[in-house]
């Protein structure tokens, strides 16, 4: 059994609205191991973005506890999310939200920038993790000249240059056709394997799911089914 | 970092190059504008000095109780002495002698008898002096519509007006009624050297123009004057007018003589000194409410300049920058744009109100018909305030709308970062 690096333990979120509290999670529990391959499915309004907040430090639970990678994120400082998204978790959104002004080099380089690694360093790391996605002829290139897979490609490139424990994804592959969103899937499939690193999904698509070890059904905000299809370690 | 930050601004035109031209170009305006309205404002006072008022005027301690009537009698005697004296003790300054007096100007037809009469006021200034400056001070080469400046002491300007009304000419000769220092009739033939026109109905209904030395003869004044008129080396400065007058008059302290030379200030005269003030205040409002508006269009320039960085900053955020450090990356930036904007656009406002200064706009024909009194060219005047006015827009204002709409990034729910960005 391979390391817990995610603990959830009776989570929940509460968003006050008019005539009272809503929960956008209830009472979730949940642990994720180092090197899954995971997807969170269910219909908007479920509760994956907010779980996938949670997960990400980019929100705190209101009830129970959150631990990534041993640290409790309820208790974080502003400062300590931030070192924590900056040196452990790699963000993929379903927009690519690229820098339009930057390289392709520039914009994997960014993160690296923020860990304060040498020139030397960050040109080694960044033109390693182009390779892996298999576009590190487009260094020079800018956004706006690349097509939308070679784009989520970055984005790729961009959350795994620094090497993190955790990918979030949120709905990577909606904004690509059928053959680029495989291909993608593909390469994020690889990278798991090769590196270990835990991938989370939030997602509805069939062709990204077809890839996942465990997917987790969600359903008002609670967990509907955790179903583990292939496991891997 | 701070490289990788200055690569985005310099590639991302909207971030640097707009905002740059646009505190630029505002800074600019500021800049002419503050110049402009203060050269407005002091020419329209160096005008008023240069004929009625001087920047400090001296007279005897009687005459300028009742000024108003201009009473040759209570002149000071021995005045050469006094303006060699005062050109000696107080470098850099010009002192020249005036008598306004007023008469009636008799036109005498071929036989030399009475074909008209009217009433002039008349300026005796020193005219026929190598070097004088009277002659640009009264703008007289500009102001000439016909003939020459005078060449001797028995030739004078008439306005072109009074010329025209009274159908005498150049060449002509003409009788001035005027009275003595003693109060007895004077009586001076002159000769019409040249008609004037100095765009005031008021003064060009009837004036007349005649050299200081000629009028000194003609009401057997010499060597006395009423007004001696004392004129800085550039324009009015209350300060250093202050300390001059405060200084001569303290001479005369322990004097009781009611003919003892007083020296009074511009601002005493004519009420010039509500006038100062009041234009010193509108000239200040009017470059207060500019600058203001200016400040809220460049304030809005960095609101939007933040705003529209929204996505950026989420991105940012999201890849583990901190938002203290995002915050300062933008106030940096703010900073940049608007030192380098206001520089840029002071020195270029300086530059066009510079030409402004020198050259002017000739506005006489704007007003033909003008009551009053105000300058022919229209010029701007750089002060020490024109270098750092357009920083008050330029860069306070820029850096405070990037303070300000930066405070989004504090009260951003990161939380939302994953909704925001799918946009």
């Amino acid at each position: 059994m391979r390391e817990a690096i995610i603990r959830l333990e009776s989570v929940s979120k509460l968003y006050p609205t008019g005539s009272g509290n809503f929960r956008a999670i209830n009472n979730i529990s949940l642990v994720f191991t180092k090197g899954e391959f995971c997807g969170l499915v269910g219909p908007s309004g479920s509760g994956k973005t907010t779980l996938l907040n949670i997960l990400g430090s980019l929100d705190t639970p209101t009830e129970g506890t959150a631990k990534v990678l041993g640290r409790d994120i309820g208790k974080l400082t502003h400062k300590e999310s931030a070192q924590l998204r900056n040196y452990h978790i790699g963000f993929i959104f379903q927009t690519y939200n690229l820098l339009p002004v930057y390289t392709v080099f520039e914009n994997v380089e960014f993160t690296l920038l923020l860990q304060r690694k040498t020139a030397v360093e960050r040109k080694k790391l960044v033109m390693d993790s182009l390779e892996w996605v298999g576009i590190a002829d487009k260094a020079k290139s800018m956004p706006a000249q690349l097509s939308g897979g070679e784009c989520q490609r970055v984005a790729i490139a961009r959350a795994m240059v620094k090497r993190p424990d955790i990918v979030l994804a949120d709905e990577p592959s909606a904004n690509l056709d059928a053959e680029n969103s495989i291909r993608i899937v593909e390469t994020m499939k690889q990278l798991n394997m090769e590196f270990l690193t835990t991938f989370i999904f939030a997602t509805h698509d069939e062709k990204v799911m077809k890839f996942l070890d465990r997917i987790i059904h969600l359903k008002d905000g609670m967990v509907e089914l955790d179903k583990i299809i292939n496991k891997t370690s | 970092m701070i490289r990788f930050l200055i690569k985005g601004l310099l590639k991302d035109r909207s971030r640097s190059l707009i905002p740059l031209i646009v505190t630029s170009f505002g800074v600019m305006i500021t800049v002419v504008l503050h110049s402009w309205l203060t050269g407005i404002m002091s020419e329209s006072l160096e005008l008023n000095a240069n004929i009625t008022t001087g920047h400090m005027k001296v007279m005897t301690k009687a005459y300028s109780e009742v000024m108003d009537l201009s009473p040759l009698n209570l002149s000071i005697i021995g005045a050469d002495s006094l303006v060699k004296g005062l050109k000696k003790s107080y470098a850099g300054t010009d002192w020249v002698k005036r008598i306004r007096f007023g008469g009636l100007v008799d036109v005498p037809d071929e036989k030399g008898e009475t074909k008209a009469q009217g009433p002039v006021v008349g300026w005796s200034l020193d005219l026929l002096t190598k070097g004088t400056k009277e002659i640009e001070r009264f703008n007289l080469k500009k102001s000439l519509i016909s003939g020459s400046l005078p060449k001797k002491t028995d030739e004078g300007l008439l306005t072109d007006v009074f010329a025209k009304r009274y159908n005498i000419g150049i060449g002509d000769t003409f009788l001035l009624f005027s009275n003595t220092f003693e109060g007895s009739m004077s009586f001076t033939n002159f000769t019409v050297a040249g008609t004037i026109r100095f765009g005031s109905e008021a003064i060009d209904r009837g004036a007349l123009i005649i050299d200081i030395k000629a009028a000194e003869k003609s009401f057997n004044m010499e060597d006395s004057a009423p007004e001696i008129l004392g004129f800085l080396e550039h324009q009015y400065d209350d300060e250093k007018v202050n300390l001059i007058s405060e200084d001569f008059n303290s001479l005369y302290r322990n004097n009781d003589d009611e003919f003892r030379p007083y020296m009074i200030r511009m601002r005493d005269q004519n009420d010039m000194g509500s006038i100062i003030d009041y234009s010193q205040a509108i000239g200040t409002l009017m470059v207060a409410i500019f600058v203001g508006a200016m400040s809220v269009v460049l304030w809005n320039a960095g609101l939007l300049g933040g705003l529209r960085r929204y996505s950026e900053f989420g991105i940012r955020l999201a890849m583990g920058e901190e938002k203290i450090a995002i915050y300062k990356s933008l106030i940096y930036e703010a900073i940049l744009i608007g030192l380098i904007g206001s520089i840029t656009g002071t020195i270029s406002g300086l530059g066009i109100s510079y030409y402004l200064q020198e050259k002017g706009i000739d506005i006489s024909n704007l007003m033909p018909n003008s009551s009053i009194l105000m300058p022919q060219i229209a010029r701007a005047n750089i002060t020490i305030a024109a270098l750092y006015i357009g920083f008050i827009p330029g860069l306070v204002s820029t850096v405070l709308g990037a303070v300000i709409s930066g405070i989004g990034i504090f009260k951003r729910k990161t939380s939302m970062l994953f909704k925001e960005l799918e946009v």
